[in-house]
């Protein structure tokens, strides 16, 4: 069908726009995004004041007859900071970066397959298997950290694996492989199992059907899997305060907390510019997989 | 050559069956429309002979190779679901080719095979197209024209025309039944729509609670069902079913119904009719064959009086419903030759159409 023709002439020769919003509609679109402001607003506060008191001097944090919202001037005294006096470009980050890519691997991988298993093949005990995956993942990690400091310790005598940051790709598919097999189960049991079997009958293996249909099906469920994955890991705290000491094999979140703060001295302008820095990548991937989650890939499969 | 052979064929989900020993023989290039209420095991049989459910007890050979152990791709069968399953992130070609793909066909055979099939249904300028962007009929095609570039021994339809609505429904109907005549191949067709069996089948199993209740061509079916269930079943609107006694008679037998009605038994059926003399029977006869009243010389044509009690136009024909003693019956009369609701109708009935059931068996003698 041609989509050229926009204006229909109506009665009276009248023309009457297809495309143009009618008022009341417009009215309700704006009410919308006002209702929202408060909660942007809340969401967005606390990176402003990062941001904004990243780029202030510490002569300006301190002095106390300043507005905490606004800066006089852009100083890049703490940026610069960070660069020369800790080690946060240097190991920090790219200890983060190589753990979350890491441990998203293998979490992912792992899971997508338990998922599959789960939520398709039948044997004996499949249930009470998924169940299980559900309780391994609401056990909470305050709990499991301190078993888990033994494990470390006994792999530890045969390889150095304590204070690197090994240790954290050891442990965090802990928790992440139940989350991506829980998230993932309920996502290919939405995946109609008549486009596997005509999968079958075209002449593939199982393997075959996963790799070649369910997989690129589940694309969606997927992604959101590689995007929980990478946020949970690049914002863990516990397990890498607990097994690690050494400065150069910290991650972010605790070389931040760590070196930035020093007994009760805390280097505001430092420590936000840090945690500025180290919630960027976040918001860049969120950005960027933004398109996955609002688009479904299954429609058009069935009727 | 593609015979298909289901010998004692049981299949238990749990401990409910829902096949119970069913035997069969397709034959090649044969059209076979299995149909029955839902839950009767037709699917499950299909399913079986696919490969994509695992038999309880019994055989399935395709061709010569008994194919119990053979796993659905290694079967040659192709299949049309129900809801269609097409690959919803490959494009129309690529849902087609896709098995040929997997058999490593060369290029040019796959081009040939898809445009070939894309003529066949139509669907050439939808080739390039995501699943999403076509309307159900078109997607309907696709689904038949993947299994069709296949060239697969065995063609298995799961209700495929269930999802589509009345009209296109009845269009692809004939587009199936073009396509077997110019792709021969054998078919096993699920359905529960009799019409759609009586259309399109060469030969129709008839299920119900999991065993095979009759198997023949539509004309057997509707002219001589075995039992209760496949006369009730087969034939839209349905036969009327009416409590009789049997009766001999001047050397014959007759029927005699409620409302002091009775109709001699025609000569030919006297010898089946006979074990039923002094019981309680069932007298099975459609609604085409009692018709408005027409000058007729056939002994087997008799004429009876009834009032007319709700009328139901059809455009060719008008349904009229009357009352023989509790039993509310269809009858089949030309629209012009139709009495007003409430008053007395004559018609005419076509003996040589009974059947006599023995509702202890629920057999027809």
């Amino acid at each position: 069908m041609s989509s050229s023709t926009t204006t229909l002439t109506g009665s009276g020769g009248r023309e009457v726009g297809i495309n143009k919003v009618p008022i009341w509609r417009r009215r309700k679109a704006a009410l919308n995004y006002v209702a929202l402001l408060p909660y942007v607003f809340f969401a967005l506060f606390p990176f402003y004041i990062m941001f904004i008191t990243s780029i202030k001097t510490d002569q300006e944090i301190n002095n106390l007859g300043n507005s905490p919202f606004w800066a006089t001037g852009i100083a890049t005294e703490h940026y610069v900071y960070l660069a020369t006096n800790t080690s946060f470009f240097q190991h920090w980050f790219v200890n983060t970066l190589i753990v979350t890519v890491a441990v998203t691997i293998i979490s992912v991988s792992i899971g997508t397959l338990a998922a599959y298993a789960l939520a398709r093949l039948r044997f004996r005990g499949v249930e009470l298997f998924g169940v299980a995956v559900f309780i391994t993942y609401l056990i909470p990690q305050t709990l499991l950290f301190i078993p888990l400091i033994d494990v470390i310790n006994t792999i530890d005598d045969y390889v150095p694996i304590r204070d690197t940051y090994w240790s954290l790709i050891l442990t965090y598919p802990t928790f992440l492989i139940p989350f991506v097999t829980w998230l993932l189960m309920g996502y290919f049991k939405t995946i109609p199992v008549e486009v596997e079997e005509c999968a079958y009958l075209d002449g593939c293996s199982r393997l075959g059907a996963l790799f070649r249909v369910v997989l690129p099906m589940a694309v969606p469920g997927i992604m959101c899997a590689i995007l929980f994955s990478i946020t949970l890991s690049w914002n863990e705290l516990l397990y890498s305060l607990v097994f690690i000491q050494d400065e150069a094999a910290k991650t972010i979140s605790v070389g931040v907390i760590t070196e930035l703060i020093r007994g009760d001295i805390y280097y505001w302008g430092s420590l936000m510019a840090a945690c500025f820095i180290g919630a960027l990548p976040i918001i860049m991937i969120y950005g960027f997989f933004m398109d996955y989650f609002t688009s479904g890939l299954t429609a058009g499969a069935i009727k | 050559m593609a015979e298909i052979q289901l010998r004692d064929l049981w299949k238990y989900y749990d401990e409910v069956p829902a096949v119970r020993g069913i035997n069969l023989d397709i034959e090649h290039n044969e059209f076979i429309a299995l149909v029955g209420p839902s839950g009767c095991g037709k699917t499950t049989t299909l399913r079986m002979i696919a490969g994509l459910e695992d038999i309880t007890a019994g055989d399935i050979s395709v061709g010569d190779r008994i194919v119990n152990e053979v796993a659905p791709k290694d079967r040659d069968i192709a299949m049309v679901f129900q809801n269609y399953a097409l690959y919803p992130h490959m494009s129309v070609f690529q849902n087609m080719s896709f098995g040929l793909r997997l058999r490593k066909t060369p290029k040019e055979e796959i081009d040939r095979r898809v445009n070939m099939a894309a003529d066949i249904l139509n669907i050439g300028e939808l080739l390039e197209r995501r699943p999403k962007q076509l309307s159900g009929g078109q997607r309907q095609r696709v689904a038949m024209g993947r299994a069709i570039v296949r060239d697969p021994q065995v063609f298995l339809f799961d209700e495929p025309l269930s999802n589509l609505d009345a009209k296109l429904r009845v269009q692809m109907r004939t587009e199936i039944k073009k396509i077997h005549q110019r792709v021969k191949t054998t078919v096993v067709y699920v359905t529960h729509d009799q019409v759609e069996a009586m259309t399109l089948a060469d030969r129709i199993v008839v299920m119900n609670e999991g065993v095979i209740e009759q198997v023949g061509t539509p004309e057997e079916m509707y002219d001589d069902p075995q039992t209760l269930f496949v006369a009730s079943f087969i034939g839209s609107p349905s036969m009327n079913f009416i409590p009789c006694q049997v009766e001999a008679a001047n050397g014959g037998l007759s029927i005699q119904l409620a409302d002091n009605l009775s109709f001699p038994v025609p000569a030919d059926r006297l010898d089946r009719c006979g074990p039923g003399v002094g019981r309680e029977m069932l007298f099975g006869i459609r609604p085409e064959h009692i018709t408005d009243k027409r000058p007729h010389t056939d002994p087997t044509h008799h004429n009876f009086t009834s009032d007319v009690v709700v009328l139901e136009p059809m455009g060719i024909d008008t349904m009229v419903f009357i009352n023989i003693g509790e039993t509310e019956i269809t009858t089949r009369s030309r629209p012009r030759a139709v009495s007003q609701v409430g008053q007395p109708m004559e018609f005419t009935i076509d003996m040589a159409h009974m059947h006599l059931i023995d509702p202890k068996t629920d057999v027809v003698l």
